[in-house]
């Protein structure tokens, strides 16, 4: 009997619970909160969906129920992308080593 | 357009781009790389998208007008937004991650066929099954950071709301959301999905309001996971690699986070969550010991004489910092001290702060190098063979009673060990309890000098008086 495909996404999703176990794991408490920003920023990648869902159907049904809901979470989404990005390194510029202190 | 198998393979490049992001956050010097990582990343699965789905109708002009519009209002926040509200900008975004969740799952819902799930009302079971979890944990992680924003931004008291049976009403709606998902796969019927969500949000809410301003790390990391959760249900329902990959890292590491912080505060994952803690205000019966017992107050003078004449000084920032924003005034009077060859480190807590790192960053956006800053295990045994301990802002986690008062809540928690240096400065606008509630016996100490200030006040007058 074949596999179901189910089968396989499972497997990829709990291994990556342990890739992201180990990998969090190795994180440096000072960069805690840059952590917190990037995941935000990367979960985001659920704009994928957003983006399907709002490409779908023909040019003359652009403004279906379901189309709709794809735009407003594009907006959200990129919302999240954008500013999880660009605040994770607005951050990361600030950790500076004794050697560079400029000022 | 191209093939699905093309980009399924994409989409796993820009999986591990995803972890490379994150594994680059093990060193403040390889971190910016990894962030870069991470865009590319988001780049090549955003890209791939458009390829796959190959629908270049005029649709695409909306859903690059979306993009941008979305993008103008993160870049702007991103750009504006002060260090010291990271917290409540981190929880904002948690909900926007979860309101996007249950939207994708509204749409794929409405118009499977787009999603290949199969036709309305005959969708396949297992991704309905997956789609109303997706949707179900997304609207938790919607309204729960909203209150948790809420909460943060002060609009909101951070005092925890209880009431009587609020455990077994969340346990209720619980059971009623496995219910509806049953039914749901049975029936197909919309009004199901629909009162699903709303229920979802329902329990959001109810689920972080008892929870007191002490317990937001935890919240916060606890909502961060919910979020990777929310992003992984959706993955499976889209079958989509990329977003497996993210929603699992995200989901363990905010459930590491939580873990962590939990641990720093000593109290059950479960604990927190029931909530409540924080309520208990100080008994009359220690109110009555505060009349008594003296407690020496000094003035930015004193306090300058004393860190003038020590050798080495450890700083222990507490949330009092980042509310009065002293960190660059703390900054200013450190350069000072170290001009007089004085030693000067900082100890901080994990759970200092509103969220995980808090203090990190702060002490990072007022230039202070990071190989100046220790974490609590790291720097503990310091306090001991040090002159002068300026605590600004932070009080539980310096509350001896968490050592050595086995009735007191926080007994067990990790603390820093303030009250072995040889002297103790104690910044703080009164003497009222922290966020526990508990009080805290440092300020009775014979070695402790208090000084009665705002924080950045204080800190500029003692930078003053350091010429």
């Amino acid at each position: 009997m074949e596999i179901d495909p189910f089968i396989f996404r499972f497997s990829i999703f709990i291994l990556s619970i342990f890739i992201g176990y180990y990998v969090v794991w190795s994180v440096t408490p000072s960069l805690h909160t840059p952590l917190m920003s990037v995941t935000n920023a990367i979960s985001s990648v659920i704009i994928v969906g957003a983006i399907i869902a709002a490409l779908a159907g023909s040019s003359n049904n652009i403004f279906d129920t379901s189309n709709i809901f794809g735009f407003l979470a594009i907006i959200l989404a990129a919302v999240n992308i954008f500013g999880g990005f660009l605040v994770t390194q607005r951050m990361l510029q600030m950790y500076k080593k004794k050697k560079n202190k400029i000022k | 357009m191209i093939s699905s198998n093309l980009s399924a393979i994409f989409y796993l490049i820009s999986g591990i781009l995803f972890i490379l992001a994150l594994r680059g956050l093990s060193s403040p010097d390889t971190s910016r790389q990894g962030n870069y990582f991470g865009i590319l990343g988001m780049i090549i699965a955003i890209t791939v998208t458009f390829l796959s789905v190959g629908n270049f109708s005029t649709t695409i002009i909306y859903v690059f007008l979306s993009l941008v519009i979305g993008g103008a209002i993160g870049a702007f926040i991103a750009f504006k937004i002060p260090m010291t509200a990271m917290p409540e900008l981190v929880a904002g975004f948690h909900s926007l991650v979860g309101l996007a969740a249950v939207f994708v799952a509204i749409a794929a819902f409405l118009n499977p066929e787009a999603f290949n799930l199969g036709s309305p009302g005959n969708i396949k079971f297992a991704s309905l099954v997956e789609m109303s979890i997706g949707a179900a944990v997304g609207a938790i992680t919607f309204s729960g950071s909203i209150i948790a924003f809420l909460k943060l931004r002060g609009i909101m008291s951070g005092s925890p709301i209880t009431f009587i049976g609020q455990h077994y009403i969340n346990l209720i709606l619980g059971i009623t959301i496995f219910v509806l998902i049953f039914y749901l796969c049975k029936l197909q019927f919309e009004s199901l999905y629909w009162t699903l969500i709303a229920i979802s949000f329902l329990i959001g809410i109810l689920l972080i309001i008892p929870i007191g301003g002490a317990d937001m790390p935890v919240v916060i990391s606890m909502l961060n996971s919910y979020s990777g959760w929310a992003a992984a249900g959706i993955g499976f329902t889209l079958e989509n690699t990329a977003l497996i990959i993210t929603g699992a890292l995200v989901g363990s590491s905010g459930a590491i986070l939580s873990y962590i912080m939990c641990k720093a505060m000593n109290r059950s994952f479960i604990s927190v969550i029931l909530g409540g803690f924080g309520e208990e205000n100080s008994s009359s019966d220690t109110k009555n010991k505060k009349d008594q017992k003296p407690v020496k107050s000094g003035n930015a003078e004193d306090a300058a004489f004393l860190m003038k004449n020590a050798s080495s000084v450890i700083i222990v920032p507490g949330y009092g910092m980042a509310v009065a924003q002293a960190q660059h005034a703390l900054r200013e009077m450190v350069d000072k001290l170290k001009k007089n060859d004085i030693k000067v480190t900082y100890a901080i807590h994990p759970v200092a702060g509103r969220m995980p790192g808090h203090m990190n960053v702060l002490l990072a956006e007022a230039n202070v190098p990071y190989d100046e800053v220790f974490e609590l295990e790291d720097i503990n045994n310091d306090f001991a063979n040090t002159d002068v301990a300026f605590v600004i802002g932070a009080n539980d986690v310096t509350n001896p009673a968490a050592k050595n008062d086995s009735e007191s809540p926080i007994f067990g928690m990790p603390v820093l060990d303030v009250e072995k240096c040889k002297s103790v400065l104690f910044v703080k606008r009164s003497l009222s309890p922290g966020y526990a509630g508990i009080d805290n016996e440092l300020f009775y100490k014979d070695n402790t000098l208090m000084l009665f200030a705002d924080a950045k006040k204080m800190t500029e007058d003692i930078v003053k008086n350091l010429d």
